[in-house]
């Protein structure tokens, strides 16, 4: 729209969206409704279509530096993804408003799910369909596992398999609590790692 | 199904704390759920909570929406708002903070031995959740063969969840499950 070359010598280029101007905070909300509604099963590549592709409010490399941030995190990768593109933009305002469009609509329906599942949830061909459901996703889980595990074993070390297996058996096998258990594993995890970067 | 602020306390202190301990997204932090609102309140039986599991993951919205369907289960409207208040309110606080500093983490040495530190756990932590998923699913044969036939078929091909959902369904209703 605007043809006017902008001069971007004094601003740090990780402020400033590519080539649109910065969304409003209405905008903020419905952009992530939208990727919240329509990611099933995993939200980041409709978040990376919208931000990046369609809307061009990040670049892929500024996306990807957020991304990566999110993961690191704790808590929800793309709840974290909202909070921290919402205030680049918007401030404090921009975080509240990009979270609950991301929670608001999906926790309105879960409730109505949960209302159904409470009334209905006992009924035999409600409940065989929901087994094959919980199948599948554990087979997708153990998918993703497949996938995410193939860097590890090509390094010659043993000792990050064998830090995922301690975990797992602990976690998946023993049932130890979480709090407990990453105590211990993660600064040891983290350890290995200083040392052998 | 009573609301009685002893459970909403008790919902808001559990998910509080396990956020901060969700570590590469909300799937991760399954076993915990399982443990603490199966093994240890009795708030939802086993088969509940693969139900739970199973309804969430067919609803739209982030994985760690679970959250608020356990909240539901125990204490209704009030328990879904505060377990998920509860499990995003603190992370988002720090991810806010930490946001507005992030320009100072970039590339940094540590930054790199974190998040190479991190990727094992997350790795034992999600194939920790797919075992106590599909061992507390109601099991039989045909159960057992969904899930190696998705974990095959997603291994090998993409395959969008929806539609694996949809085919396992199908061949829940089927009866043979």
């Amino acid at each position: 729209m605007s043809s006017a070359p902008i001069p971007d010598s004094t601003e740090p280029p990780a402020q400033k969206p590519p080539s649109s101007p910065a969304p409003t905070l209405w905008e903020l909300f419905a952009a992530f409704a939208t990727i919240s509604l329509s990611g099933f099963g995993g939200v980041l590549a409709w978040s990376r279509r919208m931000m990046v592709e369609e809307r061009r409010w990040l670049t892929p490399e500024q996306f990807n530096e957020t991304y990566a941030l999110c993961a690191f995190l704790p808590g929800g990768n793309i709840l974290n993804f909202s909070v921290i593109f919402g205030s680049r933009f918007r401030g404090a305002a921009g975080a509240l408003v990009a979270v609950a469009g991301l929670m608001g609509p999906p926790l309105l329906l879960i409730m109505i799910v949960g209302a159904l599942y409470a009334h209905y949830g006992d009924l035999p061909a409600v409940r065989r369909m929901l087994t094959g459901v919980a199948s599948a996703a554990a087979g997708l889980m153990m998918a993703t596992v497949a996938k995410m595990a193939r860097p590890l074993f090509r390094d010659s070390s043993v000792i990050r398999p064998a830090i995922a297996l301690v975990t797992f058996v602990a976690i998946g096998l023993l049932h130890w609590p979480l709090p407990l258990v990453l105590a211990v594993i993660v600064p040891v995890s983290i350890g290995i790692a200083w040392v052998r970067v | 199904m009573k609301t009685d602020s002893g459970t909403l306390l008790t919902l808001a202190s559990f998910f509080a704390v396990l956020s901060l301990f969700a570590i590469g997204g909300g799937n991760s932090a399954v076993p915990e759920m399982h443990r603490f609102s199966v093994d240890v309140q009795h708030w939802l039986t086993d088969r509940q909570f693969a139900d739970t599991f199973a309804l969430a993951q067919l609803a739209p919205g982030p994985n760690l929406i679970i959250v608020a369907l356990i909240g539901y289960h125990v204490a209704g409207v009030a328990g879904a708002l505060v377990a998920m208040l509860a499990m995003c309110g603190p992370t988002s606080v720090f991810a806010f903070f930490v946001g507005r500093a992030s320009e100072r983490f970039k590339g940094s040495f540590w930054h790199g031995a974190l998040s190479r530190g991190l990727v094992p756990v997350t790795l034992g932590l999600t194939a920790a959740s797919a075992i106590v998923i599909a061992t507390t699913a109601d099991y039989g044969w045909l159960a057992a063969g969904i899930t190696l036939g998705t974990a095959l078929t997603a291994y090998f091909v993409r395959v969008h969840p929806l539609w694996a959902f949809a085919v396992a369904a199908l061949l829940g209703l089927s009866g043979l499950v």
